[in-house]
C-alpha cells in the first residue's frame, strides 16, 4: 500500500487508491507467448500469470488455478506495458487550447503538482493505451522549474486511480528556453536555480526563523521551497532539460554541488559525454527522432541513444507530446534502425524507465508488479505489428476509442 | 491549350493564361527570339515579357548505374523480386528482371535490398523555416494581410538550410516548398528537386508548374481576427471571393491589352496575376484545410470561379467526403496519425489515408516536418497497416504511391518523375530493407541519376555552409 510514495502523501488518499483496485480477484494467465521480461530475459513459451491485478508467475512451468481465465499467446510477443518517459497525456485534449501542464509567468514553481489537473475522461488516454502504452510520466513544462512530473498507469475513471505516483521528480530547464528566466543569459538561468536550491537549504536549516521572519525574502515561495527539499535530500531526481553539451555539464556540476540526483531530459547532444554519464549513473530521457540542428544543441545525432546506450547509460525514450504518445514504440524501432541494441530499446521503453522514475512495481513482468501487460502479433515496434490485448493492472482494456468510432461510422459510408 | 514558342520563352504570360492572346497575332515574326523582344518599343514591352526567376538547375553529372537483385517496387504495379534498375544519363533505361548493364554502368548488389522511385513530399518548409530555427529564419508566412498571393516562397528558400540533407537521408528527391497557412492566399510555391545548391533557381524542378497555397479555417481567423479580419469562417469564404472577383477582372484587362499592345497598358499586380494563373488552369490550388464541410465550400469556391483544387492539404477530415474527393478528382495531403493539436484536427484517425484510397480519391502522405520528412515511407507504413487492421484492402503498391506517384501528379510533375519506368528521371531509392519496416534505412539515393547520399558516408546526404564547424556529426 505504498503506491503514493511521493512527496505530500496523503494517508487518506492512499487508502481511497489501495480500495479503488480491488474489486476483482479473478486470475488470468498469458499463456504460450514469447515472452519478454522487461529485462534481457526472454521466456519462450512463457505463461504470465496474473491475480488480484498482479502478476504471481513468470515461467515456462506455472501451475495455474483451476479457474484462470486463459489468453492464448502462441505465436505471440509478450511485453511489460510500455512508458511513455515524458508527456502532456491527461493535461491537453486540445492542443492550441486546453492545457493544463504550464504555470505560464510563474518561473519558480517547484510546488506545482501536475496530477492534480489529470483529466482521466481524456480522449487521449485510450487512443495511447491501445497502441500498448500503458504508462507514462506527465510532466509539467515552462519557466526555470515548471513543478512536479507524475506517472500514470492508463486505466480507471478517477485521478486516485490514475495517478501512480504523485510525484516522480521536478523538473528544471538549463536551455534555451531558460534564459528568459536567467534574465537573458544561461549563466543567469543557472545562477537563479542555485540561489534557489541554497535557499531551500538554508530554509530547511532555519525554518523557525524564516516562520518568525527573522530571515531576508528568499528566492521562491514557502511552498516552492519546501518542494524542492526532497530533491535536495536525493529522495527524488531533479529532471532537468538540457541539449547543449556546456547545458549539461552545467547541470552536472549542479548535482555535484548540492548531491542531487539528476534524469537529463532530451539530451540531444549528450552522446559527446556519454562516458562521463555512465560512470556517474545518470540516466537519459530522450527523443531518437531528434536530429535537426539548433544553436541550443547544433549536433544532435540519430544514434544518440545507441552511442549512450553503448557507454552504458540508461536511457529512455519519450515522444514529448501528448495525442501522439502512442508512437514510443516506432521511436524506439528507429534506435535500432540507428545501432541501438533490441534489448536495450525495449528497456528504453519498460524497465529503465521505471528505475528511473522510482516506479518500483512496474517496468517488468516480475512477481508483485503490477499487471501492465501487452500480447502483440509480432515485434511490438513493427507497424505491421498490433497490440491485440492490453491490460492494466491485470484488467483487459476495452480497444474502442473516440478515433474507432469515427472510422466505424465513415467505414460503412464508404464500403 | 496550343504551346508556341513565345509560351516557353516568357513563363509568366503562360502563367497568365495570355498565350492564346498573345500567341499568334501581337509580335512581329522574330518575336520569338528574346533578343527582339528587347528591341520592341517600350510601350509594347512589358517585363512580363522577360524571364520570371527561371530554373538554372543542371543534373548532376554522374556515369549509368546498374541495380541488380533487389527488389523492385516500381510504384506503377507489381513488386519486382530479382529486379534491376539501369540508368543512364539521368533517365531510367530498364527495368525488370532481364536488364542489360550499361557500358561503364556501376554495379549495385541490391540483394536483401529494396529499390523504390524517390519520395516526393508535397507539403514542406524546407528552406522558408530553416534549421537552425530562429526569428530570422522564419521566412514562412508573410502574415502581414490576409491575402498574399503575391509573394513567392521560392524567394525565401535558403539553400544552406541543414534539413535539406537530412530529407534527401531520407529517400527524399524532389519537394514542394510552400508559404504558411496564416493567410487565405500564402503566395505561389515552389517545386525544388533537393541538390547541393547556392541558390534556389538551381533547385527548381525543370517545368514544374507553380502552385497556390491557400489555407482555410482558424489559422487565418486567429491571426486576423483582431487586425481587420477575417475573424470567421463566412469571412474566410469572403475573401477568396472577392480576391478572385478581382483577378478575373485583372485577367480580361490583360487580355484586351495582349490583344494589340496597342492601348494603355494595365500595371501588373503580382497577387492578381497569380490568380488569374489559377484561373487559367496554370498555376494549381494547393489548399490547408482541415474540415470536411469546409472542404466542400472549397470545392463550391472552385466550381464558381472554374478551377480545380489539385489538393488539399492536412484535410484530417478527408475520410468524411471521400467519395466527394473522389469525384473532384482533388488529392488529399495527409498525415499518418497527427490530430489534436487544435480544434480543427480532432477528428483526424489513423484510417484517413486508407478510406479515402478505398474510395479510390487521389491520396497523399505529406510531412510539414523537417523530422516527419526524414521517415514518409514510415508514415505511409502506419497509414497502411491502420487500413488493413480496419479490414480495408491497401496494397503495398498503392502506399508506395502516396508517397511517390500521387504526389507528383499533385504537383504536375508525374509525366517526369514518380514511378520506375523507363524515361522517367532516375530518381531512385536504394533501401536497406523492405521500406515499410521500422528498421529499414535509405542506403543510396540518386536524383535524376546522381548519387546524392550514401548511407556509408553519415547520417546526412551532404554538409551544407551552416554546418560547417558548427555541427558535429
Amino acid at each position: 500500500m505504498t503506491r503514493f510514495s511521493g512527496i505530500q502523501r496523503s494517508v487518506g488518499f492512499a487508502f481511497l487508491l489501495f480500495f479503488a483496485h480491488v474489486g476483482f480477484a479473478q486470475s488470468l494467465a498469458i499463456t504460450g507467448g514469447r515472452v519478454y521480461v522487461g529485462n534481457s530475459e526472454v521466456i519462450e513459451g512463457g505463461t504470465v500469470l496474473i491475480e488480484n491485478g498482479r502478476i504471481t508467475a513468470v515461467g515456462t512451468d506455472v501451475a495455474l488455478p483451476a479457474d484462470a481465465q486463459r489468453v492464448d499467446a502462441a505465436g505471440k510477443w509478450v511485453t511489460p506495458g510500455l512508458v511513455n518517459s515524458s508527456t502532456q497525456l491527461g493535461l491537453v485534449e486540445i492542443g492550441s487550447s486546453t492545457t493544463e501542464y504550464s504555470l505560464g509567468g510563474n518561473e519558480v514553481a517547484a510546488a506545482f503538482q501536475v496530477f492534480e489537473a489529470i483529466n482521466p475522461a481524456s480522449q487521449l488516454i485510450p487512443v495511447t493505451r491501445t497502441d500498448g502504452i500503458t504508462t507514462v510520466i506527465a510532466m509539467p513544462s515552462g519557466g526555470l522549474i515548471s513543478g512536479q512530473a507524475a506517472a500514470l498507469d492508463l486505466a480507471g475513471e478517477t485521478v486516485e486511480a490514475l495517478v501512480m505516483k504523485t510525484s516522480v521528480g521536478i523538473v528544471a530547464h538549463l536551455n534555451e528556453g531558460a534564459r528568459s528566466a536567467g534574465g537573458g543569459s544561461r549563466a543567469g538561468a543557472i545562477a537563479r536555480l542555485r540561489r534557489v536550491l541554497r535557499d531551500a537549504q538554508d530554509y530547511a536549516a532555519r525554518r523557525e526563523d524564516y516562520l518568525t521572519g527573522q530571515m531576508q525574502p528568499l528566492a521562491a515561495s514557502q511552498d516552492d521551497l519546501e518542494a524542492l527539499l526532497p530533491v535536495l535530500q536525493g529522495e527524488l531526481p531533479l529532471i532537468v532539460t538540457a541539449n547543449r553539451r556546456s547545458d549539461i555539464e552545467a547541470a552536472l556540476r549542479l548535482a555535484d554541488e548540492f548531491g542531487l540526483r539528476i534524469i537529463l531530459l532530451r539530451a540531444r547532444e549528450a552522446w559527446q559525454v556519454a562516458d562521463r554519464l555512465a560512470a556517474q549513473g545518470i540516466g537519459v530521457v530522450l527523443d531518437p527522432l531528434d536530429d535537426v540542428p539548433s544553436y541550443d544543441a547544433p549536433s544532435p545525432r540519430l544514434d544518440n541513444a545507441a552511442m549512450l546506450a553503448e557507454a552504458g547509460v540508461p536511457v529512455a525514450f519519450a515522444t514529448f507530446d501528448a495525442h501522439n504518445a502512442r508512437n514510443v514504440r516506432q521511436l524506439a524501432g528507429n534506435a535500432v534502425a540507428n545501432g541501438m541494441e533490441w534489448a536495450d530499446a525495449l528497456q528504453a521503453v519498460t524497465s529503465t524507465p521505471a528505475a528511473l522514475f522510482g516506479l518500483d512495481d512496474a517496468g517488468t513482468l516480475a512477481p508483485g508488479h503490477w499487471a501492465n501487460v501487452v500480447v502483440w502479433s509480432g515485434d511490438p515496434f513493427e507497424f505491421s505489428t498490433a497490440a491485440e490485448h492490453v491490460f492494466i493492472h491485470g484488467r483487459e482494456m476495452p480497444t474502442m476509442t473516440r478515433q474507432r468510432a469515427l472510422m466505424e461510422r465513415y467505414r460503412a459510408r464508404t464500403q | 491549350m496550343p504551346l508556341c514558342s513565345k509560351a516557353v520563352l516568357y513563363p509568366a504570360l503562360l502563367l497568365l493564361g495570355l498565350v492564346i492572346a498573345g500567341c499568334a497575332a501581337t509580335q512581329p515574326a522574330a518575336t520569338a527570339d528574346k533578343d527582339a523582344a528587347e528591341q520592341a518599343s517600350a510601350d509594347t514591352l512589358t517585363s512580363l515579357d522577360r524571364p520570371q526567376y527561371p530554373s538554372t538547375y543542371e543534373r548532376i553529372a554522374f556515369g549509368p548505374v546498374v541495380i541488380q537483385n533487389a527488389t523492385v517496387m516500381t510504384a506503377a504495379g507489381d513488386e519486382i523480386t530479382g529486379g534491376a534498375v539501369a540508368f543512364q544519363d539521368g533517365k531510367i533505361v530498364a527495368v525488370g528482371t532481364d536488364v542489360a548493364i550499361p557500358d561503364g554502368a556501376t554495379v549495385v548488389d541490391g540483394t536483401g535490398k529494396y529499390v523504390t522511385p524517390g519520395v516526393i513530399d508535397t507539403h514542406s518548409h524546407l528552406g522558408v523555416y530553416a534549421a537552425p530555427g530562429t526569428t530570422a529564419e522564419a521566412d514562412g508566412n508573410e502574415a502581414v494581410a490576409a491575402n498574399t498571393a503575391h509573394v513567392w516562397a521560392e524567394h525565401s528558400v535558403w539553400p544552406q538550410d541543414p534539413q535539406i540533407p537530412l530529407a534527401v537521408a531520407g529517400g527524399v528527391t524532389t519537394i514542394q516548398v510552400l508559404p504558411g497557412s496564416a493567410n487565405l492566399f500564402g503566395g505561389r510555391s515552389a517545386t525544388l528537386r533537393l541538390v547541393p545548391a547556392t541558390s534556389v533557381q538551381a533547385m527548381k524542378f525543370p517545368g514544374a508548374p507553380y502552385g497556390l497555397k491557400m489555407a482555410c479555417g482558424e489559422n487565418p481567423k486567429r491571426v486576423y481576427g483582431s487586425r481587420g479580419g477575417p475573424s470567421t469562417r463566412m469571412g474566410n469564404m469572403a475573401g477568396y471571393r472577392a480576391a478572385f472577383i478581382a483577378a478575373e477582372k485583372y485577367r480580361r484587362e490583360w487580355n484586351i491589352w495582349l490583344a494589340d499592345r496597342s492601348k494603355t497598358r494595365p500595371d501588373r499586380d503580382l497577387g492578381k496575376e497569380t490568380l488569374a494563373g489559377v484561373l487559367a488552369g496554370e498555376i494549381l490550388v494547393h489548399n490547408h484545410c482541415y474540415r470536411a464541410d469546409e472542404m466542400i465550400n472549397m470545392l463550391d469556391l472552385g466550381r464558381e470561379f472554374g478551377f480545380q483544387i489539385r489538393s488539399f492539404h492536412h484535410a484530417v477530415e478527408s475520410y468524411k467526403i471521400a467519395d466527394r474527393l473522389a469525384e473532384a478528382g482533388t488529392a488529399s495531403s495527409v498525415w499518418a496519425d497527427w490530430w489534436g493539436f487544435k480544434e480543427e484536427a480532432m477528428d483526424g484517425i489513423p484510417e484517413n489515408a486508407a478510406l479515402l484510397q478505398t474510395a479510390g480519391a487521389r491520396t497523399i502522405i505529406h510531412s510539414d516536418s523537417g523530422e516527419g520528412i526524414q521517415r514518409l515511407n514510415q508514415e505511409a507504413a502506419k497509414a497502411m497497416y491502420a487500413g488493413r487492421r480496419a479490414g480495408l484492402d491497401i496494397s503495398r503498391n498503392d502506399a508506395l504511391r502516396w508517397i511517390t506517384a500521387v504526389p507528383a501528379w499533385a504537383l504536375g510533375i508525374d509525366d517526369v518523375t514518380g514511378t520506375l519506368e523507363v524515361g522517367k528521371a532516375a530518381d531512385v531509392v536504394v533501401w536497406s530493407g523492405d521500406p515499410f519496416s521500422v528498421y529499414t534505412r535509405a542506403e543510396k539515393v540518386y536524383n535524376e541519376g546522381a548519387l546524392v547520399y550514401d548511407r556509408a558516408s553519415g547520417q546526412s546526404a551532404w554538409q551544407t555552409d551552416f554546418e560547417l564547424q558548427q555541427v558535429r556529426r
